[in-house]
């Protein structure tokens, strides 16, 4: 019986390199079938906590539980269940479209390979370039195989860095699309990204991260990005010497 | 264990597939590799002639000059698209990764040593084939010992700053023992009456030698690799 | 406890001539064979340190402890102290005693190559950048890991020429002299070692100090 979990927890994560703080105290709930967003300003420490919780990175104090359990006390099999995209993609541009995908099914030791690497291709709307080389995509045809090859193992727990970066409006909504068939589907997507117009439609709830603490929205009222900058102008005057 | 070869080897796969589209890193590699030995061979001429002696570390130095190179254009590679990462997640043996990553090396750095071999024996007119299968065997334990050290120091480095010029720094004083081995073997091969028991002695060295250290580089490869 | 060690190591350094000139000297290298009182400590303790901080650093690797850390680096900058010194009086007292700046002799070649791979080791942590601490680490423990294949592998090469060791043993009667410098030097390894250690463990606590600060 493989792994499985349905919650995640963040139980006061700090990560610090050298004297420089990037993430401070985070502390989390997610259950799988949530979209959750994590905002925040570039240096915010996004890109951190996605490192973290993907287990390439490993937290400075606190733990992070994966269904109760920690990525150590789980071993390698956690990352069966993980899936990331960053922003580097992580595709090899010297090979076809269709050879990535096999070639990342292999690795995780997925059967059927053939036919999740057809379904896959369909899903990035990439069927009739499979046997192109990746180095001639554009970025965001580049983006919709990097997600596809995120989640031929059908992930339980999806990061994603950015997602929306580089994407026009049609491809941003079809992406949009795909993550809440995914959140259907039982999977927790916990997606970074800048861009609040377009993650406006797909969120459930969404944090913010600022100089790595993080800040949970709290009105419900009005558009999402009047909310985040409502977030941050009350945390700013929180900071102003008291009179 | 059947798993662990099977990761291992559709790396080995896909690195092949991907050199052998592009080729660049093979010809680059063989290029520089014969580069070098022309500029020892001039360095070293007396008389109109190449030195002899000078041949089996000519060749020695050559290999171990291209093979950095190699490996750090191979790790480049893999930074570029962050696809090193992809690879430690996945559910598989970490290990497995870095052998796969070995093995793609040998077969580029064997491909090189094909060449110039025979090319270091011609322009030295040193008799390097007259045993080919000492001369393979020692060829093969020494680079084995050569790559199992770099593939590990150019993996851990990828993340690191300079580590263009670290990766000799750190890989060079560590593989001293390779290049003794190898170039006293070869030299124990090229007199003219071949000291086969001196060359077996430094095959059977070097073959402990990469025992040694494939098994260090497999145990030290996920804490090397995870911060 | 510190302060009185110092008193005493110094002490002992300010002494230790005395006692070397007392000894008797050596049949046919006379006065210069004297350096070995100041070569064959720092050598014996450059080895030990080096082993010190591959033990260390594998410690570390297998715990991630911080205190593993700062005794390998602080074994470390010893190995290549120690090392400067040896390297300096071996060649001074084998150009005065035998003609020779340096040869290729098994021991030799394993304490250069030791000292190069702690000065690749110190490079790494300068120039890596982040996350050298681990890197350094694995370094040093191939570095152990290498030192019988050096050492193999030098002797035989060097055996099949005729062979005049630099590296003679010690008569006998010349024993207090030499364990009288042996004790002053590792008791300065220990200060300076003592001295590091808690140097790189106060650096780590500032770096707390700071990351508390903008808490």
């Amino acid at each position: 019986m493989s792994f499985d979990f349905d919650q995640l927890d963040l139980v006061d994560i700090s990560r610090f390199f050298g004297r420089r703080r990037a993430l401070s105290h985070v502390s989390l709930t997610c259950r799988a079938g949530e979209i959750v967003g994590l905002l925040g300003p570039n240096g915010a420490g996004k890109s951190t906590l996605l490192s973290i919780l993907s287990t390439l990175l490993a937290p400075s104090a606190g733990e992070v539980r994966y269904g109760g359990r920690t990525a150590r006390e789980i071993g390698a099999e956690l990352r069966s269940r993980l899936g990331l995209l960053a922003h580097d993609l992580h595709l090899y541009p010297e090979l076809t479209a269709e050879e990535n995908l096999t070639f990342f099914s292999e690795l995780y030791r997925l059967n059927n390979v053939r036919a999740r690497t057809a379904a896959a291709l369909s899903h990035a709307g990439l069927a009739d370039r499979a046997q192109d080389f990746v180095s001639g995509f554009s970025r965001g045809m580049r983006q919709r195989l990097a997600l596809e090859r995120a989640l031929l193992h059908e992930p339980r727990l999806l990061l994603l860095d950015e997602p929306f970066t580089g994407l026009d409006d049609a491809s941003g909504r079809a992406l949009i699309v795909r993550l809440k068939e995914l959140k259907r589907g039982g999977c927790l997507v916990l997606l970074a990204t800048h861009d609040l117009d377009l993650a406006e439609g797909v969120l459930d709830r969404a944090v913010v991260l600022r100089d790595g603490r993080l800040v949970a929205l709290q009105d419900r009222v009005g558009t999402l990005r009047d909310r985040y900058r409502a977030q941050l102008h009350h945390q700013a005057q929180s900071l102003q010497p008291k009179a | 264990m059947r798993q662990f070869f099977h990761v291992a080897w559709i790396i080995v796969k896909k690195d092949l597939t991907i050199e052998v589209r592009s080729r660049e890193i093979l010809y680059t590699t063989l290029f520089f590799a014969v580069s070098c030995v022309l500029v020892f061979a001039v360095a070293f001429v007396r008389e109109g002639r190449a030195l002899t002696e000078a041949a089996a570390g000519i060749l020695w130095i050559a290999v171990a000059f291209a093979g950095t190179l190699a490996l750090g254009r191979t790790f480049e590679r893999e930074r570029h698209t962050e696809t090193l990462r992809a690879l430690m997640m996945a559910p598989a043996d970490r290990p497995a990764i870095y052998l796969g990553k070995l093995l793609g090396m040998l077969a580029l750095l064997a491909a090189t040593e094909l060449i110039v071999v025979p090319l270091v024996a011609l322009l030295f007119q040193a008799p390097l084939l007259a045993r080919p299968v000492l001369m393979g065997l020692l060829m093969a334990a020494g680079t084995i010992g050569f790559c199992a050290v770099g593939t590990l120091f150019a993996a851990m480095l990828v993340r690191a700053r300079s580590r263009d010029v670290l990766l000799p720094i750190l890989l060079y004083p560590i593989t001293i023992p390779v290049i003794i081995g190898g170039v006293r073997g070869t030299l124990a091969l090229l007199q003219d009456v071949p000291d086969v028991a001196m060359t077996r002695f430094w095959i059977t060295l070097l073959v402990f030698f990469d025992v040694v250290f494939v098994t260090l580089s497999l145990w030290t490869f996920e804490p090397l690799m995870t911060e | 406890m510190f302060v009185p060690a110092l008193v005493v190591t110094a002490g002992m350094f300010v002494i230790a001539p005395i006692f070397i000139a007392l000894v008797r000297f050596e049949g046919t290298m006379g006065l210069v064979q004297k350096i070995f009182y100041f070569h064959f400590p720092p050598a014996i303790l450059m080895l030990g340190s080096a082993i010190m901080s591959g033990v260390a650093s594998a410690w570390f690797l297998a715990k991630r402890r911080p205190s593993a850390d700062h005794l390998a680096l602080a074994a470390a900058e010893l190995t290549v102290l120690f090392g400067v010194i040896t390297l300096v009086t071996g060649p001074l007292w084998a150009r005065k005693a035998w003609g020779v700046w340096w040869q290729w002799d098994a021991r030799l070649t394993m304490s250069l190559l030791l000292w190069m791979i702690f000065i690749a080791y110190l490079l790494l942590r300068k120039y890596g950048g982040p996350g050298s601490e681990i890197l350094s680490a694995g370094l040093a423990v191939f570095g152990m890991a290498n030192v019988p294949f050096i050492y193999v592998s030098v002797n035989v090469w060097r055996t099949i020429h005729p062979k005049t060791t630099v590296v003679p043993t010690l008569p006998v009667d010349m024993g207090g002299a030499l364990w009288f410098s042996v004790a002053a030097f590792v008791l300065l390894y220990l200060m300076l070692l003592t001295a590091r250690v808690r140097l790189e463990q106060q650096r780590a606590a500032v770096e707390q100090i700071y990351l508390q600060f903008e808490e």
